[in-house]
């Protein structure tokens, strides 16, 4: 069976990215040499090399030329793949930002992220895995769309979705406009000029701009708001961190090309995206108090936009924990008042020093008590802007920002062919493409909106 | 008491737009054709406006003709008027629209039907639906006459319990005062099918002596029209033109007075009407802040003084609309000859329907035209030219023809009734196709002719000279591309049309590529040593000038294609398919996709369940192989 469904070209990350690792991109599909081939600087062009073959040689950016990453490639052509089609593999250090600019590169060629377990349901359907197997492959894409799709819901929530139903809407009065001019000739709308749809593209890039930058501040909707979780040994940083994650669902992502630290869970709280830091390390390294003093523990927590110090209400305030406070005082930080079931020891009179009564949150992780103010004054922080009071929309799916990149691509096609006076009804096919590009981002593409879109904005019929 | 009234292939019920394409496909592909109709009067009669034509419905008459049908060779015969709208934009979109003499349109398509071999036209009200093992042999008539076959094509129009609608008044009725058929559709809902109800409406006829015409503006035709078939090379029709005026704020306020007598306000209309298609007094109360709306005024016919008020479709009572009229600058004294209703039908949930237009509870039995939701009398004749090619093929044994989105707006319209289906009447319009600048006016002969060939439409000499077309466009192309010119050769000419001068040798074909330059270049430097007419001519220059958007376009349905050559076969069961959700199992249970392509455009149906389809077929097929 070589005629298969979606032969287009698609890549992912196919391994867990960590820190100083090796992480593989891998690429598949009829167009996976030509299309990696001019990123890749190397002394044998990629398309000459022979098949399982292993190169060295630089990611580059194919614009300006910039290194981007020193990787090697293997290329292994059909049959003999995985997939059974040409496969390109891209090994590069692991770093996250540099995975994260060599899938950005790769996704604005003609080589799209591949959808969840598609690797392998190709491998199948080209005959690579066994028929008993089926079953599996079917588990594995069902599993892993419906977490990717709960997790692209939640990513798109807020001001991201927002700004890109905004933009869409712009788009979509000038398609059914364009539209009107083509299906009812006669009809007394005005007609459209190429001045029109140059002001529109030109606004529409400039939206698209303004969500691209955010994307580069390196802070990141799709990694939520970092949070770490402070505190002295058996405080109950863990129990909280657990409690968390059973009451919000914790998302571990595995999903191929978003980026992903080695050790952290994704929760949501009332849809803020939240990103515990260093989990699995906390246990340990996250009692830098005792073990390494307060010096490590403040590069440990540097970088989180939010804190969490969880105290043991039943003990008296530690000179640990006051030195602590110290470090952490002018940041956002939430008080975690833990094992309130028990009798209070602590003077709050000194906390209230340090942080306003509205941030210290009496709780009783192990009975499960307070969980909900806890949540509630993540809440208000968040949405009362104090939390990150820069822009929240934050752009750093590799695949938003690949999608973001060619909506921008299609509107600059559409400005430039009308700058070269070409044809309404060929325009319109880039800004289409621009507005289903957008859609995609936020999971709509319903093409029958346009139509809706057409019948409201304008009085037509005989 | 009843009678046998013999045995036919096809059957086909209904003598509009649909029916005459239906029942003149199944008979020239050599089918025993039995056509029966309420009045033979009404052969190809136009209940509504007096055009043909217009922006993807000016398509689909290319289309229909392309393939071998009827609908472009009989207006080219009876137009009174033809202009190509859209000239400015680009060549994908330009549109053929005509006025018909809808009565000259009418007897010249009788005309063909009653001399077309195999057809026998019958007048007669069907009844009932004859059912023999679970499939559909005949009909049976209210005079008692049964009619035995092995297809029957339903293309009931609105006649199925028509109720027309004015203001207080309702009565049952089809269009223009014909008899309804109402004892077949309570046979389709015995028989279990699912019917909706819609409605549509028409504008009121007035006199053309009592219209002052200097009020109004003059639209006349084009100087040297284009025609819809390929066939046609010239006309010798005198053309009429027609006239545009606009209602007044006096009309709004009339309306808006007269809003309690309106029955699409006061609930007295129940059947869905189209957005597209709104009456006056919708238009007045939805875009209340627009001061005035077009009117056009459109001759019937050179021998009748009826002219068709468009835009100015109504349900509102006849005092009312009397009213309406007289409010219209150039209509002060305007009689009006009859007035304008609306009207509420049954028609099928079309995703009752293969992509075949064969109904999937009855074998053997079609439906096609308004009946399956649409309107518009080529949006019929499009459904009703492939129903009686698919009902011919499927007496002669052969797979049915499904043309796929790429091909045709043909395949736009059935491929989204059937996945999709219509909660309102449905309308074609240039932008419901993903692939436009492929469907377009100029090369519906190359996507669609060698099949009218294939299926026996398109008769031998009508293929030679297309194939003779086809070769001679491809060889210029090829020439152009091979035609290498020096800047010295060129350069004067290019400056005198006002193109920029080439420093480097470079071919013709690139030089085309210039927007402002046209094949009168190509004349100017190199003549084509073989003579192309103007149609070749044009046809070099779009396939040359917009191969970039066209080669992009060119690779998605290469994809699409994929996708729509993976079928499904018909014998699976998506309750059992492990994986698959719910909503997914109850929509593919529903429509029963014939592809995988079909399956993906069902609303509902995620990337995650078609990507299970394909493991789960996959399985499928290789246990079947290896059964054997």
């Amino acid at each position: 069976m070589n005629d298969i469904m979606l032969s287009d070209t698609i890549a992912a990350v196919s391994t867990a990215l960590g820190e100083g690792g090796i992480a593989i991109i891998r690429v598949s599909g009829p167009e996976a040499i030509s299309q990696v081939a001019p990123l890749f600087r190397s002394r044998i062009p990629l398309i000459e090399v022979e098949s399982h073959t292993v190169h060295y040689g630089h990611i580059v950016s194919p614009g300006d030329g910039e290194n981007i990453e020193e990787v090697l490639v293997t290329v292994m052509k059909a049959p003999r793949s995985f997939t059974t089609e040409d496969v390109v593999e891209i090994s590069a250090h692991g770093g996250v930002i540099s995975v994260r600019r060599v899938m950005d590169l790769l996704l604005q060629q003609d080589i799209r992220l591949a959808e969840p377990g598609e690797f392998t349901k190709r491998a199948f359907l080209n005959g690579r895995i066994d028929l008993s197997q089926a079953e599996a492959v079917i588990d594995l894409i069902r599993s892993k769309s419906d977490r990717a799709f709960s997790i692209a819901l939640k990513q798109v929530s807020g001001s991201l979705s927002q700004r890109i139903h905004a933009l869409r809407h712009s788009l979509i009065e000038t398609l059914a406009h364009i539209e009107v001019n083509i299906d009812y000739p006669e009809h007394d709308v005005e007609s459209l000029t190429s001045e029109f749809i140059k002001t529109k593209s030109r606004e529409g890039m400039d939206g698209i701009n303004k969500l691209l930058k955010t994307a580069n501040e390196g802070k990141i909707l799709r990694e939520g708001i970092t949070t770490a979780i402070i505190g002295r040994p058996n405080v109950g940083k863990s129990s909280l961190l657990n409690a968390l994650a059973r009451d919000n669902k914790a998302i571990v992502t595995d999903i191929p090309g978003t980026t992903r630290d080695v050790i952290e869970e994704y929760v949501t709280i009332n849809n803020i995206p939240l990103k515990l830091l260093d989990t699995a390390g906390i246990r340990e390294t996250m009692d830098v108090v005792e073990k390494i003093g307060v010096e490590r523990s403040r590069a440990a927590f540097s970088e989180a936009d939010l804190i969490l110090l969880v105290l043991n209400a039943n003990e008296p305030l530690h000179e640990d924990e006051l030195a602590l406070m110290e470090q952490i005082s002018g940041r956002q930080v939430l008080v975690i008042m833990n094992k309130m079931d028990l009798p209070s020891k602590l003077d709050q009179e000194v906390l209230l020093r340090y942080f306003e009564s509205t941030n210290i949150v009496p709780m009783s992780v192990i009975e499960e008590e307070g969980l909900d103010k806890l949540e509630d004054a993540i809440s208000t922080l968040f949405f009362g802007g104090k939390l990150e009071s820069g822009d929240l929309t934050y752009v750093s799916n590799v695949r938003h920002i690949a999608l973001l990149k060619k909506a921008y691509q299609s509107l600059q096609d559409a400005y430039e062919a009308a700058d070269l006076l070409v044809p309404i009804d060929m325009i319109q096919i880039d800004v289409r493409l621009a507005w289903e590009q957008l859609g995609e981002i936020v999971g709509d593409t319903a093409a029958d909106s346009l139509l809706d879109q057409i019948f409201s904005q304008f009085c037509l019929g005989k | 008491m009843s009678y046998d009234g013999g045995n036919y292939d096809v059957i086909v019920i209904g003598a509009g737009h649909a029916g005459c394409e239906a029942a003149l496909a199944a008979a020239r592909m050599g089918c025993n054709t039995l056509m029966i109709t309420i009045n033979l009067d009404m052969v190809a009669f136009m209940p509504c406006n007096p055009s043909i034509g217009g922006p993807a419905k000016g398509h689909v008459v290319r289309e229909i003709d392309a393939l071998g049908g009827e609908m472009g060779r009989n207006i080219d015969k009876t137009f009174i008027q033809l202009r190509m709208l859209n000239t400015g934009k680009g060549p994908a979109v330009h549109a053929l629209r005509a006025q018909a003499d809808k009565f000259l349109y009418q007897h010249a398509m009788k005309e063909t039907m009653e001399k077309t071999p195999n057809l026998t036209l019958r007048q007669g009200m069907v009844e009932t639906l004859i059912v023999e093992d679970g499939r559909c042999a005949g009909v049976v008539t209210k005079t008692g006459t049964s009619y035995h076959s092995k297809t029957v094509i339903l293309t009931t129009g609105t006649y199925l319990r028509g109720k027309v609608i004015m203001g207080e008044l309702t009565y049952e009725s089809g269009p223009n005062n014909q008899q309804p058929s109402v004892r077949l559709a309570e046979n389709l809902r015995e028989l279990g099918f699912d019917l909706v109800r819609f409605k549509t409406g028409t504008p009121p006829r007035v006199h053309r002596d009592t219209i002052d015409f200097t009020k109004t503006e003059i639209q006349p035709g084009d100087d040297k029209p284009k025609f819809f078939s390929f066939e046609t090379k010239s006309s010798q029709n005198e053309q009429l033109p027609c006239w545009l005026t606009y209602t007044s704020e006096v009309t709004h306020q009339i309306i808006n007075d007269n809003l309690h007598r309106a029955p699409m306000f006061t609930g007295i209309i129940e059947g869905t009407g189209p957005r597209y298609c709104p009456s006056i007094e919708d238009k007045v109360v939805r875009f209340s802040d627009k001061s005035k709306h077009q009117i056009f005024l459109e001759p019937e016919g050179k021998n009748t003084s009826e002219y068709y008020v468009q835009g100015l479709s109504t349900s509102l009572p006849e005092d009312v609309q009397l009213a309406i009229l007289r409010s219209i600058p150039g209509m002060e004294k305007v009689e009006m000859m009859r007035n304008g209703y609306a009207i509420e039908y049954d028609a099928m949930v079309p995703t009752q329907l293969w992509p075949s237009l064969e109904t999937k509870r009855l074998p053997g039995l079609f439906t096609a035209g308004q009946i399956n939701g649409t309107s518009g009398y080529e949006e019929a004749a499009g459904q009703g030219v492939m129903a009686g090619i698919n009902a011919a093929r499927k007496v002669q044994d052969k797979e049915p023809i499904v043309l796929d989105r790429s091909q045709g707006y043909i395949g736009v319209l059935i491929d989204d009734l059937v996945t999709k289906g219509t909660n309102e009447p449905y309308r074609l319009l240039t932008s419901r196709a993903e692939y436009r600048l492929l469907l377009r006016h100029d090369n519906a002969d190359l996507r669609l002719t060698p099949i009218g060939y294939d299926i026996g439409l398109i008769p031998q000499q009508r293929y030679d000279i297309f194939s003779e077309k086809k070769e001679r466009v491809d060889q210029e192309v090829k020439r152009l591309q091979e035609t290498k010119v020096k800047p010295v050769e060129v350069n004067s000419i290019l400056e005198g049309m006002q193109s920029a001068s080439i420093v480097d040798g470079s071919n013709l074909l690139t030089l085309m590529r210039r927007p402002e330059l046209d094949y009168s270049f190509v004349d100017a430097v190199s003549p084509s040593p073989v003579e192309l007419d103007e149609e070749m001519k044009e046809q070099v220059g779009i396939q040359i000038k917009y191969a970039g958007y066209i080669e992009k376009q060119l690779q998605h349905v290469e994809r699409l294609q994929k996708m729509e050559k993976k079928k499904i076969p018909d014998d699976i069961d998506y309750t059992d398919i492990h994986g698959l959700a719910i909503e997914a199992k109850q929509k593919l249970t529903k429509i029963r996709p014939i592809s995988i392509g079909q399956a993906s455009r069902i609303s509902g149906v995620t990337p995650a369940d078609v990507s299970i389809l394909l493991v789960y077929l996959e399985h499928y097929n290789r246990v079947t192989a290896a059964k054997g």
